[in-house]
């Protein structure tokens, strides 16, 4: 081989194969790892898959030094190799993209790339040949970006390039993706795509975890399923389907699509007239939204991110001040009420950003299954906690909600992303709730939890609760709503029955376009 | 009354001590600076002044170098920051109390060390005035920026030279970074923990040279708590100056010359009761912080103890 074949754009010299063997780690009442074999190689995309908590990230957080494992070893070109910290990752030419982004806000795109690097100005910075080589960086694999931007004036798809430029321009030859596209639209899916295509065509050698089998299907050239910290195989990405990978993945039949089933539509339970409010830029966030959510109804809000619906749901939970309009909840005006005030009228919130919204980290299981009701009996008399019943409470709830944990007393924290998302939606829906406020449900959740929270928010549904499904995921969108209301700007474009509704029609109206057969408002 | 506060050799007076009297504002403030920019808070500043006044004086006192009590005072200021960084770094004890613990330590210390020592309050010869030649004899100007010890002239300095360090350096870009995300700044293999050690070190060390200007240039005795709360003032100015060496400027050079008019208020025998002026840089103080809470917002890990999660 040529020195020409065996070098990247960068000029660092590619890792032909990366070997993980026999990789165990053990977390206090968990095997997160279980003597894992793992390997990628030059030119390749590996997916990982597996369920919440099936080890994914504490597997590729080993290999970028931020865990140790207990055994097991790391080839690198068939040669053992330690991995002590991120420095050494870094040095072996190893990149990660975490599965929580890891930038600081309040720097520039190039002070970011710039942290931690040598300077070519000895102690001062050299902002200026950084921000050039990252226009350059750019430029081959088509990333747009502007490296004098502050990064928390970026979109969350923005951000993510910022961390694909900060691995290439360390000169990482093998990357980590840790569910990357989990907070993407579907055009940013696309553009990370063609990046990754481009970067596996010069030679990089790519991991590549989510829990959507159409993109692992589209991507990947291997796939890797693991189940409770062991792993199940490895396989030839074009040899599987889709459904294949899922009843693998979980090793049962799974559904893909729910049944709906017919539910009659009751009272409105929840009104919106007329309401305004700002974003946390003080621009307007919503601008003069009308919508009504039935009893044994879901009414979809779809939406390219970033159009209101954090927003939406916000106000409507009361943790977001209103500057005009009314929300009616079962005939009363609650806008102004307090949290606590919304929770006693039965109103649930699962939220989007569910690790700072929905749970508290230090608190254990327990604790937070009953952090609305920790007031009310049988959870506390006069004050006190009746911890017996708590415990009890808590661990009914992780049966039957599976969630994935060592005890009822683990800390939330020490959960995988998708079992913490399981916590938030027992307890929501588990007090018999007349409103449901669901932001994001499944997202980054397994197909299995996918399932199983679809089919509960249907249940739902059909004990005559309104729900209000908050979602970008079109597919979901579609296969839970009665009605689909889309959100552009702020404001309610359209609002289509199921029936009329095509992926076609939504995916015009979230981009601000209103064709003519649509202009009729169904009510 | 008034008018004799307006006459040209009085404002002079007033504006001059006021720029000298900046001095362990800024040394301390900037050094807190450091600190807060990289996720520690100290509110032990005042101990470590008080510890370094005392050394600085001390030393001055019997070896009759100047300079050797100032490296007293700074190393002294470096040792108490070491310990702070091993309480707050390696132990990951809560902030806030292991500062306030290190206050009483350094103020029942220097008392202690005061009386075993001295025994009796002694005057020393301080840092002289050093006249910039040429500058020093332009009318009014001339004595109040350029007729000053080394150590004012040190403490302005400062301002433009930590200023230069937080944002055009390496170092400072670490700093900032390990202040607002400390797991970003470890995932790409910077020490949170030494990074912190140095700022808070450093911090010490300034807290020191703010206590040596009190004892061996600006009052040129030791008295027991002669400090007196300029330590926590210069916490407060930290969040005035929206963690900016620049804004603590401003801020310093606000108190410091209200000090001064309350000085020369009482120098010139005009009947305001001598508490309520002795009070005045108090009543500043929570003015100033009422007026700047949430002007600016303060570094995202602000007295967040780091660990890696495993
Ligand atoms: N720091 C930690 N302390 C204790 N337990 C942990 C820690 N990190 C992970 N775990 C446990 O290890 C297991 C594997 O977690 P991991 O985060 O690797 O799962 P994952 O496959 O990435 O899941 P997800 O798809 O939800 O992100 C889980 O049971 C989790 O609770
Ligand atoms: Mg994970």
């Amino acid at each position: 081989m040529t020195d020409q074949d065996t070098k990247l754009p960068s000029g660092r010299t590619r890792i032909e194969n990366l070997e993980m063997r026999g990789i165990t780690k053990r977390f206090p009442g968990v095997l997160a790892s279980d003597h894992v074999d793992f390997d990628v190689k030059s030119g390749e995309v590996h997916a990982l898959l597996g369920e919440n908590g099936a080890g994914k990230s504490t597997l590729m957080k080993i290999l970028y030094g931020l865990y140790k494992p207990d055994e097991g070893e790391v080839f690198l070109n068939g040669k053992p190799v330690a991995i002590a910290s991120p420095t050494d990752s870094i040095d072996l030419g190893i990149g990660m993209i975490h599965q929580h982004f890891m930038l600081v806000p309040t720097l520039t795109v190039a002070e970011n790339v710039a942290l931690g690097l040598p300077s070519s100005r000895g102690f001062m910075t050299d902002l200026d040949v950084v921000s050039k080589r990252i226009l350059e960086l750019a430029k081959i694999y088509g990333l747009k970006i502007d490296p004098d931007a502050y990064v928390w004036q970026l979109s969350v798809g923005q951000q993510q390039r910022v961390e694909i430029i900060k691995a290439l321009y360390r000169g990482a030859a093998l990357l980590i993706l840790d569910e990357p596209t989990a907070v993407l639209t579907p055009q940013e899916v696309d553009e990370l795509f063609v990046i990754m295509r481009q970067m596996t065509k010069d030679g990089h050698g790519l991991i590549f975890i989510s829990h959507k089998l159409h993109e692992v299907v589209e991507i990947s050239h291997r796939v890797t399923v693991l189940r409770d910290g062991r792993k199940i195989g490895t396989r030839p990405t074009s040899e599987i389907t889709k459904q294949d990978l899922a009843n693998w993945m979980v090793g049962r039949e799974v559904g893909l699509t729910p049944d709906r089933g017919t539910v009659q539509r009751g009272e409105a339970r929840l009104e919106l007239k007329d309401v305004s409010c700002d974003s946390d830029r003080g621009t307007p966030g919503l601008r003069g939204v009308n919508l009504e959510v039935h009893s044994g109804e879901i009414l979809g809000i779809a939406g390219v991110s970033g159009n209101g619906q954090r927003e939406l749901a916000e106000t409507i939970v009361g943790l977001r001040k209103t500057t005009n309009g009314r929300i009616i909840l079962e005939g009363g005006d609650v806008a102004g009420l307090s949290p606590a005030e919304l929770t006693n009228r039965m109103l649930s919130y699962i939220p989007e950003e569910r690790m700072r919204d929905g749970v508290i980290r230090e608190f254990t299981v327990a604790e937070n299954l009953i952090l609305r009701e920790h007031e009310k009996a049988p959870y506390s008399r006069s004050g006190f906690l009746d911890l017996g019943e708590i415990s009890r409470h808590a661990d009914e709830l992780i049966k039957r909600f599976q969630v994935k944990t060592p005890s009822s007393e683990t800390l939330a924290k020490n959960l995988s992303g998708g079992n913490i998302q399981k916590i938030v939606l027992a307890r929501e829906i588990s007090r018999a709730p007349r409103v449901i406020i669901a932001a994001q449900p499944t997202r980054g959740l397994d197909i299995g939890a996918t399932e199983y929270v679809r089919e509960q928010l249907l249940e739902q549904r059909r004990l005559g609760v309104a729900i209000m499904l908050i979602s970008e995921d079109l597919d979901e969108i579609l296969a839970l709503s009665d009605r689909i209301a889309v959100l552009y700007e702020g404001q309610v474009m359209d609002i289509v029955p199921r029936a009329q509704a095509t992926p076609e029609k939504l995916g015009l109206l979230m981009a601000g376009i209103r064709s003519e057969e649509s202009l009729s408002v169904v009510k | 009354m008034i008018s004799e506060l307006l006459s040209a050799t009085v404002l002079i007076g007033i504006l001059a001590s006021g720029i000298r009297l900046a001095t362990p504002y800024l040394y301390a403030a900037i050094g807190e600076t450091f600190g807060q920019k990289s996720g520690v808070l100290n509110l032990g500043v005042e101990g470590q002044m008080l510890l370094g006044s005392f050394a600085a004086f001390y030393v001055a006192f019997n070896t009759g170098s100047l300079w050797l009590g100032l490296l007293a005072a700074i190393l002294v200021g470096a040792a108490m920051g070491l310990a702070m960084a091993y309480v707050t770094v390696n132990l990951r004890a809560q902030q806030g109390i292991s500062g306030i613990g290190f206050y009483l330590f350094g103020l029942g210390m220097s008392e202690l060390l005061f009386q075993i020592l001295m025994g009796t309050v002694e005057t020393a010869q301080g840092f002289p005035k050093v006249y910039i030649p040429g500058l020093s004899d332009i009318p009014g100007i001339g004595e109040i920026f350029f007729s000053q010890n080394v150590l004012v002239y040190g403490a302005f300095l400062l301002v433009p030279l930590s200023s230069f360090v937080l944002n055009k350096t390496t170092l400072g870009l670490k700093i900032r970074a390990v202040g607002e995300n400390p797991d970003a700044a470890d995932s790409l293999g910077v020490s949170v923990a030494r990074i912190r050690y140095f700022t808070i070190i450093l911090g010490g060390a300034l807290s020191g040279i703010a206590g040596a200007s009190l004892s061996i240039a600006l009052l040129n005795v030791f008295q027991q708590n002669m400090t007196s709360g300029l330590g926590f003032i210069a916490v407060a100015l930290v969040y005035f100056g929206g963690w900016k060496p620049l804004g603590v400027l401003w801020g310093a050079l606000l108190f410091s010359m209200v000090n001064s008019l309350q000085l020369w208020i009482q120098v010139l025998g005009i009947p305001i009761p001598s508490d309520i002026a002795v009070m005045m840089p108090y009543v500043l103080t929570i003015l100033v912080l009422i007026a700047s809470v949430s002007r600016v917002r303060s570094p995202s890990a602000l007295s967040k103890p780091f660990e890696r999660e495993s």
